[in-house]
């Protein structure tokens, strides 16, 4: 028994996690777009009754207030429905596990590797978000930590507007090459 | 582009978010293996289709996911009002003649 478990550690050591686009980056005269790192992340379903338990055993309380988000600690909370909400966490947590100590309804699912994340940076980076998103994205329509699942092209995303010229655009993996490539190709234009 | 209001996320937004979902206010019988056929093809089949005011469910597919119903002009694509999914049909409408 403890060879094949030795034996199974050793070829777990050549397994290496590849991110979709990993490294990919563009940089145009007043825009700078760029895969963000991997980060931990689940779907989150819960009703009114549960919020406040929710939000403790996050550490960040659950926005209530459409299109916003609440960050603390590196763990972001985004709203996206009126019991529905997205968990980011960038400090290396998982909300996972800290869901699952929370006895009161609700519905947490891991999708940490179901998204990655392009950030939009720079001057430009409302413009070029704008080429393929209908959203009014003035700071007084989408201030700073305003936040919406939205469509980009022909791609659902999570926009996330982390400062007045930063935004963060989370994608399902499988669109990512569309998505960065449409902001890419937006972002050479915004610079025009 | 139409602008619609969302009645979940408060606000007007795109209509690219949006996504028709029939006619409104189609009730389902409670026992629905004891219809006739005739009044269940009326439930299943049959739509008002009016020139005018229509009353119909939209979903807010790409924002807040939510289903809601929507008062809209058939002939002007006008929407009227939009209001939560099992509010009842809305009595006056606003800017409506006498
Ligand atoms: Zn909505």
């Amino acid at each position: 028994m403890a060879k094949a478990a030795a034996k199974t550690k050793a070829a777990s050591a050549s397994v290496e996690r590849r991110p979709a686009l990993a490294g990919r980056a563009l940089s145009a005269p007043g825009v700078k777009v760029e895969m963000l790192p991997p980060a931990e992340r689940i779907s989150l379903r819960a009703p009114q009754a549960s919020i406040a338990a929710l939000s403790k055993a996050l550490g960040v309380t659950l926005p209530a207030k459409p299109k916003t988000s609440a960050t603390k600690d590196g763990r972001t909370a985004l709203w996206l429905g009126p019991d529905e909400w997205l968990i980011i966490d960038e400090a290396g947590n998982d909300p996972l596990a800290d869901c699952a100590k929370v006895t009161a309804l609700h519905s947490a699912v891991g999708i940490s590797h179901r998204n990655v994340a392009i950030s939009v940076t720079g001057p430009a980076a409302a413009m070029t978000v704008n080429s393929g998103c209908p959203q009014d994205l003035s700071l007084e329509a989408f201030p700073v930590g305003a936040a919406s699942r939205t469509i980009l092209g022909k791609s659902e995303i999570v926009l996330l507007r982390t400062a007045a010229d930063s935004f963060r655009v989370e994608c399902w993996r499988s669109f990512s090459d569309y998505v960065f490539t449409l902001l890419s190709e937006a972002a050479s234009d915004a610079a025009n | 582009m139409l602008l619609i209001r969302c009645p979940y996320c408060e606000e007007e937004r795109p209509e690219l978010e949006f996504r028709n979902a029939g006619e409104a206010h189609v009730v389902r019988s409670a026992n629905i293996a004891g219809e006739s056929d005739d009044d269940f093809e009326k439930f299943f089949f049959i739509r008002a289709n009016p020139k005018g005011v229509i009353y119909e469910r939209w979903r807010h597919i790409h924002g807040c996911a939510r289903f809601f119903n929507a008062v809209r002009d058939t002939v002007t694509d006008k929407f009227v009002m939009t209001y939560k999914a099992g509010e009842p049909k809305p009595a006056k409408l606003p800017g409506a003649a006498k």
